[in-house]
Parts: C-alpha cells; sequence; structure tokens
C-alpha cells in the first residue's frame, strides 16, 4: 500500500503513514466515515424503494394517458373523474379505447394483524389495459366478489399466498362483505398501504355502495400505435370541458408522482434530510479526525515550512488522509448499509437494496466531500510559524 | 572579496518585537558579510539576539529594516514564493530534532530531497543512507523517532538537513544533545563540506570546543554585533 502510494504521488506517502501510525485514531475515522456511509445508504435506500413503490402500481396497467381529478397526486388517490369526459376523449382519433380506474383502501381483518390493501376496481372486459401477467387471470374478476391478491402483501405469509389457487381459494371479510381471492399477483407492500388487491369495477361499487359508476377515480386511455402521448394530452386539454382535469402522459404522471412523493410527502423529506445528516455527520468526522492530526504535528509542519515546503505539500498530505479515509470508509460502510437494507427489505417488504449508481454516487460523494473536509482541515496550518521553531 | 564569494551579506539590519508600548528592538545595526564555505559560530548571552538574526538569514522572519542578501537574493520585500525557493537551498538543525514521527530515519531523511521535487526512490533511498551512514546511523536506517535517542535522532535531522547539498547551514545549538565525539564528527563533516562544496554554515552554539574550530565566531550582546573575531581569513 504504502508502496503504491509512493508511484501515484511520486513522493513519501506521509497521509498514509501518519493514518497508519495512530492507529486508534484510525480506526475511529474509519468506523466514523462508515457510519456515516450507512446512514446515506439507509436514507438513500429508503428513498429509491419510495420511488420504486410508488412506479409499482402504474406497472399494473397499460395506459398511454392518465385523466385524473385536480388534487389527485398520487394513482392511489383519487378524485372523482365524470365518465362523460373518457367519451369526449375518444372522439380523438388517436385514442382507441378508454377505461375507468376505481381505486380505495380496503381493510382487511386478519385476527393478529389488520393489514390495508390498496384496492383497485377495473373493468375485467378490458384486458389489454392491465400488465400481461395480471391480463392472463382478469376472467375470473367477472365474478362478483372475485378478487385477485398481491402475494407479496405484509401480514401475508409466502405459504399462505402460494396456497391461493382457483380451486383453493381464500375468502375474507371485508366492508361487510365476502371476498374471494382465486389468484395472486405480484405487487409488493408500499409507504402507503400493505399491499394490492384487484377487483372487478362491479365488485368495487358493492364494497363501496356510495360510489358511482359515472365518477371513476382515473381514467386511462389507450392510443393508436405510434402516437404521440405528449401531442395527444395536449389536444385533449383543449377537447375537455372541464379545465380542473389533470391530463398528462402516463409516463409523466409516473414521474411527477415520484417527485411528489420524494419532495413534498414528510417521509420523502424526512429522507432527504436524513442523507444530509449523514453527509454532514462524515464531513464533521473527518474534519475533527483531520484537523485533531494537524494539530498534532504542528512542529513537524512548521519544520517541513521551513524546509521549503509549500501550502500545495500540505493539502497534498491532508487530502491524501481525507481520501484514504474516504475510500477505505466506503467499503464496510457499503456492506453495513446493504446489511441493514436486506435486513429491512425481509421485514417490511420493501424494495429496499443498494443499486450500482447508488454505491457509485456515494462513493464519489464520500470522497469528494472526505476531500473537503481535509481542505479545511488544512486551514490551521497557517499558524504553523517555522520562526518560532529555534 | 568578489560578490560570488560572499553567501550572505547584511547591512543596517534592525529587528523590533512587539508593537505599541511593548515594542523592543531585537537587532540593531548588524552588517556583516560571510564568505562562502565558512564555518562561522554565534555566541552571545541569553536573549542578545542570535536566534533572531538566524531566523533573518535563514528567511523564516521578514526583514523589517536594513538588508539581507542570500546568495545574491535581497530578502527585503522578497516574495513568499522567492523565500521558499530560497529556503530549500538551506539546511535548518533546530535545537529539537523535530522528526515526523511516523517517517523512519531513512524517510525522514529523504523529506530533504523530496522537497526539490519528485522522488527518484532509489537514489533518494541511497542518498539517505549514504547521509545516516556517515553521521555513524547505518544500522538505523528503518527505525522511527521513538525507537532512537535523543542524540540518534539529532543525527537524524541532521542528516535531514545535509541530504539536499544546501549551500547555508543555519544551526541554533545543534550539538545540545550530542556526545563530544558525535558533535566534533558533525562540525568536522560541515567544515568539510564548506571546504569541498563551499557549504556555509552558521552555527549558534556555547559549546567551546566548537569555537576551537570555527573560522570565525561572531558575538552578540544586547542585538548589536560587539566581536567579529576572524581566525583564519
Ligand atoms: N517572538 C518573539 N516575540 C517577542 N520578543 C521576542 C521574540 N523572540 C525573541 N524575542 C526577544 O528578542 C530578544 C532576542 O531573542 P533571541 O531569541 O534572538 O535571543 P538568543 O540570543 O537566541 O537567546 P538564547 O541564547 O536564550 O536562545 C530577546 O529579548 C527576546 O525576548
Ligand atoms: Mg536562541
Amino acid at each position: 500500500m504504502s508502496r503504491l502510494l509512493e508511484r501515484l504521488l511520486g513522493r513519501l506517502p506521509i497521509g498514509w503513514l501518519q493514518l497508519v501510525h495512530q492507529r486508534g485514531r484510525f480506526a475511529a475515522a474509519l468506523s466514523g466515515v462508515a457510519f456515516a456511509n450507512v446512514l446515506v445508504f439507509v436514507q438513500l435506500g429508503l428513498m429509491s424503494s419510495m420511488g420504486v413503490s410508488t412506479v409499482r402500481p402504474y406497472q399494473f396497467f397499460q395506459s398511454d394517458i392518465l385523466i385524473s381529478a385536480a388534487d389527485a397526486n398520487t394513482l392511489v388517490d383519487g378524485g372523482n373523474v365524470a365518465r362523460q369526459w373518457m367519451l369526449q376523449a375518444l372522439a380523438d382519433p388517436d385514442v382507441v379505447s378508454g377505461m375507468g380506474l376505481f381505486v380505495a383502501i380496503v381493510p382487511w381483518d386478519r385476527g393478529d394483524t389488520d393489514i390495508s390493501l390498496t384496492t383497485f376496481g377495473i373493468n375485467p372486459f378490458q384486458a389489454d389495459f392491465l400488465a400481461p401477467d395480471i391480463a392472463a387471470d382478469i376472467d375470473m374478476l367477472q365474478v362478483q366478489d372475485a378478487a385477485i391478491l398481491d402475494r407479496l402483501a405484509r401480514g401475508l405469509t409466502r405459504e399462505e399466498a402460494a396456497a391461493v389457487r382457483l380451486h383453493t381459494p381464500l375468502s375474507f371479510e371485508t366492508q361487510g362483505r365476502t371476498l374471494t381471492a382465486y389468484d395472486t399477483f405480484a405487487g409488493g407492500g408500499g409507504f402507503g398501504a400493505d399491499g394490492y388487491l384487484l377487483v372487478s369495477d362491479q365488485t368495487f361499487l358493492s364494497l363501496f355502495p356510495a360510489r358511482s359508476s359515472g365518477a371513476p377515480d382515473h381514467i386511462l386511455l389507450r392510443l393508436r400505435p405510434g402516437a404521440q402521448p405528449d401531442a395527444v394530452a395536449n389536444r385533449l386539454r383543449g377537447l375537455i370541458a372541464d379545465r380542473t382535469l389533470r391530463i398528462r402522459s402516463y409516463s409523466d404522471a409516473m414521474d411527477e408522482e415520484v417527485r411528489f412523493q420524494q419532495t413534498q410527502r414528510p417521509t420523502g423529506v424526512i429522507f432527504g434530510f436524513g442523507v444530509l445528516i449523514g453527509i454532514l455527520v462524515g464531513i464533521v468526522i473527518v474534519f475533527q479526525v483531520l484537523s485533531a492530526d494537524v494539530a498534532d504535528h504542528m512542529r513537524e509542519y512548521a519544520t517541513f515550512k521551513a524546509m521549503g515546503y509549500g501550502q500545495g505539500f500540505f493539502l497534498g498530505v491532508v487530502v491524501e488522509e481525507a481520501v484514504i479515509l474516504g475510500v477505505l470508509g466506503f467499503i464496510p460502510g457499503v456492506i453495513a448499509g446493504w446489511a441493514i437494507l436486506t435486513l429491512m427489505a425481509e421485514v417490511t417488504t420493501l424494495p429496499l437494496f443498494i443499486s450500482f449508481g447508488m454505491a457509485v454516487t456515494v462513493f464519489i460523494g464520500t470522497v469528494v466531500f472526505s476531500a473537503l473536509s481535509g481542505i479545511i482541515a488544512t486551514r490551521r496550518l497557517a499558524a504553523a510559524d517555522p520562526a518560532e521553531l529555534f | 572579496m568578489a560578490d560570488d564569494d560572499i553567501s550572505i551579506r547584511t547591512s543596517g539590519l534592525n529587528h523590533w518585537f512587539g508593537t505599541g508600548e511593548a515594542r523592543k528592538q531585537a537587532l540593531f545595526d548588524i552588517g556583516l558579510r560571510i564568505a562562502r564555505g565558512s564555518f562561522i559560530v554565534m555566541v552571545g548571552p541569553s536573549g542578545s539576539g542570535k536566534t533572531t538574526l538566524l531566523t533573518l538569514l535563514g528567511c523564516l522572519r521578514e526583514v523589517q529594516e536594513g538588508s539581507v542578501v542570500l546568495l545574491g537574493q535581497e530578502l527585503r520585500h522578497a516574495t513568499t514564493a522567492q523565500s521558499v525557493r530560497l529556503r530549500r537551498r538551506l539546511g535548518f538543525i533546530f535545537q529539537a530534532h523535530n522528526l515526523h514521527e511516523s517517517l523512519t530515519a531513512r524517510q525522514n531523511v529523504m523529506m530533504g530531497l523530496q522537497v526539490k521535487g519528485r522522488l527518484n526512490r532509489e537514489t533518494a533511498d541511497e542518498a539517505a543512507a549514504h547521509v545516516l551512514s556517515i553521521l555513524g546511523l547505518s544500522d538505523r536506517l528503518d527505525y522511527l523517532p521513538a525507537n532512537l535517542s535523543g542524540g540518534q535522532n539529532q543525527r537524524v535531522a541532521i542528516g535531514r538537513a545535509l541530504v539536499g547539498n544546501p549551500d547555508v547551514v543555519l544551526a541554533d545549538e545543534p550539538t545540545a544533545a550530542l556526545d563530544w565525539e558525535t558533535a566534533a564528527k558533525v562540525v568536522d563533516l560541515l567544515k568539510q563540506l564548506g571546504q569541498a562544496r563551499g557549504t556555509t554554515t552558521v552555527m549558534v552554539t556555547h559549546d567551546n570546543r566548537i569555537l576551537d574550530r570555527a573560522d570565525r565566531i561572531l558575538t552578540l550582546q544586547d542585538g548589536r554585533l560587539v566581536a567579529d573575531d576572524s581566525r583564519r581569513v
């Protein structure tokens, strides 16, 4: 290591030698950097899983344009949209078909645990609006009170979920009715509810008698192949009389919701704040260690100054130390972060993991912020006065 | 003497410490010409200004009044970059060794070479080992300062000052930690360098035995140069 650094730097690797000379301080600094990394990874993991789980319900459907009420920031909490606007949209030559989408939370009392499922009411005769794996089972929903259950829902064991089949269905009471799940699909717990449930619009309306078939929560539109969703959405905004509606391409709606969740919702803001705290903790620890190190070697640095070493040399030594701390602290940090996220994923069923991009970003961030704190720490060196050495 | 033969020249050099009421003059009108290759010893009672003069000659302090010409360059109003560059041509030996605790003897000595540019590992290694062997430390090359005696560390510090072939060596009581035999060896080495390479040495010391070997003895008292005894010039 020493030789490698010497080759790299073209000088004695004083930073490295200094760090390994004081093993206790070195170890403390590394655990500090690792701790900061873990903080950042956990928060980023949560944030990205929020992105993933926000996008998840969008993936149940195949649609080009989403029409929602003005106050519907997310796919899972809509507001009523009159079905007549769907008919108006169908007048556009590029719009091929439309489907009303109902959504509400359904509680499921499972004895020791109460879970809640985000329930979508769909038209079982419009399979082309559903993702292929879901579309394959959609015929079952034509039966009143039939449901397709999220096999990844929190509170449901894998064995229970795997046992749900057409001939061994799972029934449960909710909203005063008995729903029967004949099959399952891969949904996944999110930050809102514990999982998902798919039912027909008819079943949905009997679960929620106050809702009307004339006013679904969202309207999904499919376009002629080759049509531009953004252009059509633009046209529809002019065509549809209700100017309060949000008419967006399906992918725009998805992106906007991710942004909304990460920046407007308390959870998202807290995660962002957590990342900031992690970065601050890292900066403070590296700064503390390096400036203590500088303070301990004031006389030696003053001697080097007298010998003719310039500011660039000292900056180099401290940044060398900082980069070493960043690089070596990152390794235990990423391992511990990965372990913690994996454990959390196990418990919460959230899609928590460290992506390659995330690891690279955090690595670069760690090294850059370490180097910055190192640069700040060298300010103390101005006090090293070689004239005081004799 | 031609200018080429003069390493250090001062004239009308005054220096003060403190400001206002506390302002106190430490040096008065010092005028000196120090020949290249000479071995100069500076003596004087405590507080007479020896260290102050040494730091001025070594570009470690700004010249306030008067002139110091070091190796042909005027230090009054010299820029930081100029003094840093000039200091690389000097060798400093302090009373305390100030070695870097995490560097071995050899590595500490190499710091005296590295300041001149990118390190060539082989030649630097060799040069450091060579200097240390002259100072009787061949068997201590890879020891850390913590594992060496005070005298050994001081010898390493001397090696660090000499390894880069300095034009001028400035030393403040460098032999305090050394036994006489070693001190004599160091003095002989410095005098030898003076003859062979024209290295000029200015050393503050109270050791009478070293005085006997000096080419010239400068005596300071209350900030004034009161005696200038040239023995061999
Ligand atoms: N940094 C300083 N600030 C204020 N006064 C100083 C400073 N350094 C030296 N002096 C004063 O300048 C005068 C000369 O001090 P200097 O250290 O040069 O003497 P010296 O001959 O080296 O003494 P010693 O033999 O004790 O080392 C003294 O009166 C001292 O108090
Ligand atoms: Mg002194």
